[in-house]
């Protein structure tokens, strides 16, 4: 007996190794886990209250989204997984719906269903002298391989998700770099001249004020634009936070000391909610993440609402008039209240 | 399994000196007998039991509705709303280290370990007798150590608020003052505790079972102490090296787990994890042992493919040092591992498979009797399972990063926990209640008992489920109102679950009083093992002529 299930340990072994090897020759290495001090850059010690409210940006180039009932946040007495809308998310949503969800299911049924019929027909009453019988070794082989196969039926898809959640950004993706402290969330945009959003959550009043949901709407959302992969930067100031986003199928910790990267693409235009989700200290529970998708062209705005530069402006800039009305737009945000260290990152 | 035959003769003749035992503090105090060790093992591990359940019973109350309610309360007057919120982490911390460290490993391997491998192996006592007693001691000083923490600055407000599993930076830099120093040093004592209590198993074990007791004729029971002792003393040492890693980093101004210094916050989980996952095949091996023999004993027949059991559980044993990153799916290590831990965490699926078809033909072809034990092992069937398949979706790492601590992760683990060794203990607590206490307990506050809890626990821990789908994440002491629902569901289960173990309380008090006598073999013809040779409680010394295994 010992031997079938050492070999069918080894046999399953061995079968995934090619599976596995042939996935990671197409991946490049993993993403560096370079140390970077934790206060990388100055705006990341912005203080709390110096965060400008959402509601500070120009109005012409951005007004918050407001979120869609039922898409990106929790639903009452919900038992699903959120609606994805992300395509890794998708795919791992069905992965857990079609093949792991009905296999769980027909393997608890199968056990509560033999253990009825053992109930019912070997109890004392039923079957008053037992059998003698203690091996069968065509039956423990079944119930080894059985497992194997489906354990493989699982692996094969499950394998084929990692490889994709783990492929790289393009060079020309745009970055965010998103840092945990305690207890509330920084998202900085290098390559749109490197301004910073705080990002803490909202209080009841206000959240439902803007009709928004208390303890996952923020006062600062981090903006990113639809259908493009976004090359996340994500890392700790303090502890070790989580920066989590359900309906992405999208979980990676900041760790103080690592840059942790992960592509996010989102593929449809709306707002959606994530939590810390890793052990912070007090007030884990209360530094939600809120993520808005938008259309480029409101991106573009929205990051010339808060001083930063697109790619692009200055490029046109001196190209002539067609330009100018784009240029005066950004001028007039610099000069309007954009906060000063924005306005001098844009700089 | 063999059935083994004892030689009855052996007691009569030296019943007249095997029952002299000591004076109360000399025998409670100073012990070095095994049963008595088992039994202030077991007293301990209720206490604990006690006390974990009601801090989670706090956070029930807590989580019933959303909004903090009874945190600021409990904190006292004059404290910040951080405070309370710090207290919420001191309570899930305290929860998780006293069911872990205190009340099943103490329960399993001190309690029904002591008592009942000398016994299966024909053996008169532990190899190190006075070492089993220190083993014990090492425990009270461990377990003050961590109620006392709470009480004495911890970061943000007293006590330790790391989490069981103590991550760095929040342990080091994330909570100044001695409460957290306090709970690593808890761990130290009651990690030592349980190392010597390693040895001392693997000694008796391997040295002192009776003539004729093969490796290969051992009780199932006793395999499954023995593996586990095997875990404990490779697993341990690793927990040990690096909480003191943490302690020194904490007060002498290394910086193991510090990146400013060249650490690394991730090496202390990649530590942590590696005791970590080895424990909870720990906390539930001997579960396996014991309820091999339930199942056995109640269809009268014996366990099919013993040879398989035995070697399942090596198999889950040797396995489980090797899978422990499936803990830190999230942490951002590189594809290539992600993908080697979720293959090498499905393999497990495969022996723990074979144990749970093996308990089901054991009873298949058997003559089944539903006493209290055996519905407390067929339940144990059945929500081991229900966990162990949940355990295989989160094994996938591409699918883990949605579930990662969320309520799903905190539903599987309380079902092979909460309901998987719980249920063990409860199951082999009512199997052997009688042989270490002389008297029967009642069958009918057993039986409700078992299903006053069997649908508690369900109905506590099944919406975690639901909650995790949604992405509920862990260690929230609050959550937005869509979560509402499935938590005051839970909450109800808690309260239903707490009346079946007041029930249970109630029967060990009236059993003890009035009890009717148990006899030395009170289960019949299927209970085989060598401990059903001997009278009920079985003499203070046994086997001083050792038995001969046929």
């Amino acid at each position: 007996m010992t031997h079938y299930v050492k070999a069918w340990i080894l046999a399953l072994g061995l079968i995934l190794t090619p599976a596995a090897s042939v996935a990671q020759d197409a991946l490049p290495a993993a993403p560096g886990a370079e140390a970077a001090p934790a206060a990388a850059s100055v705006d990341s010690e912005a203080p709390v209250a110096e965060a400008a409210p959402a509601s500070g940006l120009d109005p012409a180039l951005y007004t918050p989204m407001k979120p869609t009932e039922g898409v990106g946040m929790p639903v009452d007495k919900g038992i699903d997984f959120q609606p994805q809308v992300s395509a890794t998310g998708k795919e791992a949503k069905w992965i857990n719906n079609v093949i792991l969800l009905p296999i769980m299911a027909v393997i608890c049924l199968f056990v509560l269903l033999l253990l009825f019929i053992v109930m019912i027909k070997f109890r004392r009453g039923a079957n008053p002298e037992p059998s003698k019988t203690t091996h069968n070794t065509f039956i423990e082989i079944v119930w080894t391989v059985i497992p194997v196969l489906i354990l493989l039926v699982i692996a094969v898809p499950s394998i084929s998700l990692l490889a994709k959640q783990f492929e790289p950004a393009p060079e020309d993706a745009l970055t965010v770099k998103v840092t945990g402290y305690q207890w509330y969330w920084g998202y900085s945009y290098p390559d749109n001249g490197d301004f910073e959003i705080i990002s803490n959550m909202l209080p009841e009043d206000e959240a439902k004020a803007r009709g928004e949901p208390f303890q996952l709407a923020v006062d600062n959302r981090m903006v990113i634009p639809v259908g493009k992969p976004v090359k996340m930067l994500i890392t700790g100031a303090d502890v070790i936070h989580s920066f989590a986003l359900p309906a992405a199928w999208f979980k990676l910790d900041a760790v103080p000391g690592r840059i942790n990267e992960k592509v996010l693409q989102i593929d449809e235009v709306g707002v959606y909610y994530g939590q810390c989700s890793e052990l912070c200290g007090a007030r884990h529970g209360f530094m939600p993440i809120t993520v808005e998708v938008l259309p480029e062209d409101k991106f573009n705005d929205w990051v010339r609402a808060n001083g930063g530069t697109v790619k692009g402006d200055e490029a046109t800039e001196t190209e002539g008039d067609e330009a100018a009305v784009e240029e005066t737009a950004s001028d007039d945000t610099t000069t309007e209240g954009a906060p000063a260290d924005a306005a001098a990152a844009a700089n | 399994m063999t059935t083994i035959a004892a030689d009855g003769q052996i007691l009569d003749d030296h019943a007249h000196d095997a029952d002299h035992k000591p004076a109360f503090f000399q025998r409670w105090f100073m012990s070095t007998n095994h049963k008595d060790i088992g039994t202030l093992y077991l007293i301990f591990a209720i206490i604990a039991g006690i006390i974990g359940g009601a801090i989670s019973g706090m956070m029930r109350m807590e989580l019933a509705e959303p909004g903090i309610q009874y945190l600021t309360t409990w904190v006292g007057s004059g404290a910040s709303a951080d405070e309370a919120l710090h207290l919420w982490n001191v309570l899930i911390t305290a929860h998780g280290l006293i069911m872990v460290f205190f009340m099943v490993m103490p329960a399993m391997i001190g309690g029904f370990g002591n008592w009942f491998v000398p016994l299966m192996i024909g053996a008169p006592d532990m190899a190190f007798p006075r070492m089993n007693n220190v083993s014990f001691w090492l425990l009270i000083p461990a377990f003050l150590l961590l109620l006392g923490s709470a009480f004495v600055p911890g970061g943000t407000g007293n006590g330790a608020g790391t989490g069981w599993t103590v991550y760095a930076p929040l342990s080091t830099s994330g909570s100044v003052g001695p409460a957290v120093d306090m709970a690593i040093l808890s761990l130290h004592l009651a990690g030592a505790s349980s190392i010597l209590g390693a040895v001392n198993f693997i000694t008796t074990i391997l040295n002192m079972r009776a003539p004729g007791m093969t490796l290969h004729k051992m009780p199932l029971f006793v395999w499954s102490v023995l593996v586990t002792a095997f875990l404990l003393l490779l697993a341990l040492p690793v927990l040990a090296a690096a909480i003191t890693m943490l302690l020194t980093d904490r007060n002498f101004g290394t910086t193991f787990f510090d990146a400013a210094g060249g650490g690394d916050p991730v090496l202390y989980q990649h530590l942590f994890w590696f005791f970590g996952h080895p424990e909870v095949y720990i906390m539930i091996l001997p579960g396996f042992g014991m309820i091999s023999h339930i199942i056995s004993t109640f269809s009268r027949k014996p366990i099919f493919g013993y040879l398989g059991m035995a070697y399942a559980m090596v198999a889950i044993g040797v396995v489980g040092f090797v899978v422990w990153a499936h803990h830190m799916f999230t942490t951002g290590m590189s594809v290539n591992v992600k993908m080697y831990f979720t293959a090498a965490t499905m393999v497990i699926a495969v022996p723990t498979g074979i144990k749970i078809f093996s308990w089901i033909a054991t009873m298949w072809g058997g003559s089944m009797s539903f006493k209290t034990p055996m519905v407390w092992a067929l339940g144990f069937i059945f929500m081991f399972t229900v966990g162990g398949v949940t355990g295989v979706v989160l094994a996938n790492g591409g699918i883990d990063d949605n579930l990662h601590d969320t309520y799903y992760v905190v539903a599987h683990f309380h079902y092979v926990l909460s309901l998987g060794a719980v249920f063990s203990i409860f199951a082999g607590f009512y199997y052997w209640f009688p042989k270490m206490s002389g008297r029967h307990y009642s069958e009918l506050l057993g039986q409700l008992h078992f299903w006053i809890f069997f649908i508690g626990v369900n109905v506590l821990f099944f919406p975690m489920h639901f909650l995790g789908n949604q992405s509920m994440p862990r260690r929230y002491p609050d959550y937005p109102e869509q979560f509402a629902y499935w938590n005051e569901v839970a909450s109800i289960g808690y309260v239903i679950m707490g009346v079946g173990v007041l029930i249970f309380f109630v029967n060990i008090a009236w059993s003890l009083v009035a009890g009717r006598k148990a006899e030395g073999n009170y289960w019949g013809e299927g209970a085989t093992t060598l401990e059903w040779t001997l009278s009920s409680p079985p003499p203070f010394h046994q086997f001083e002529t050792l038995p001969q295994i046929k």
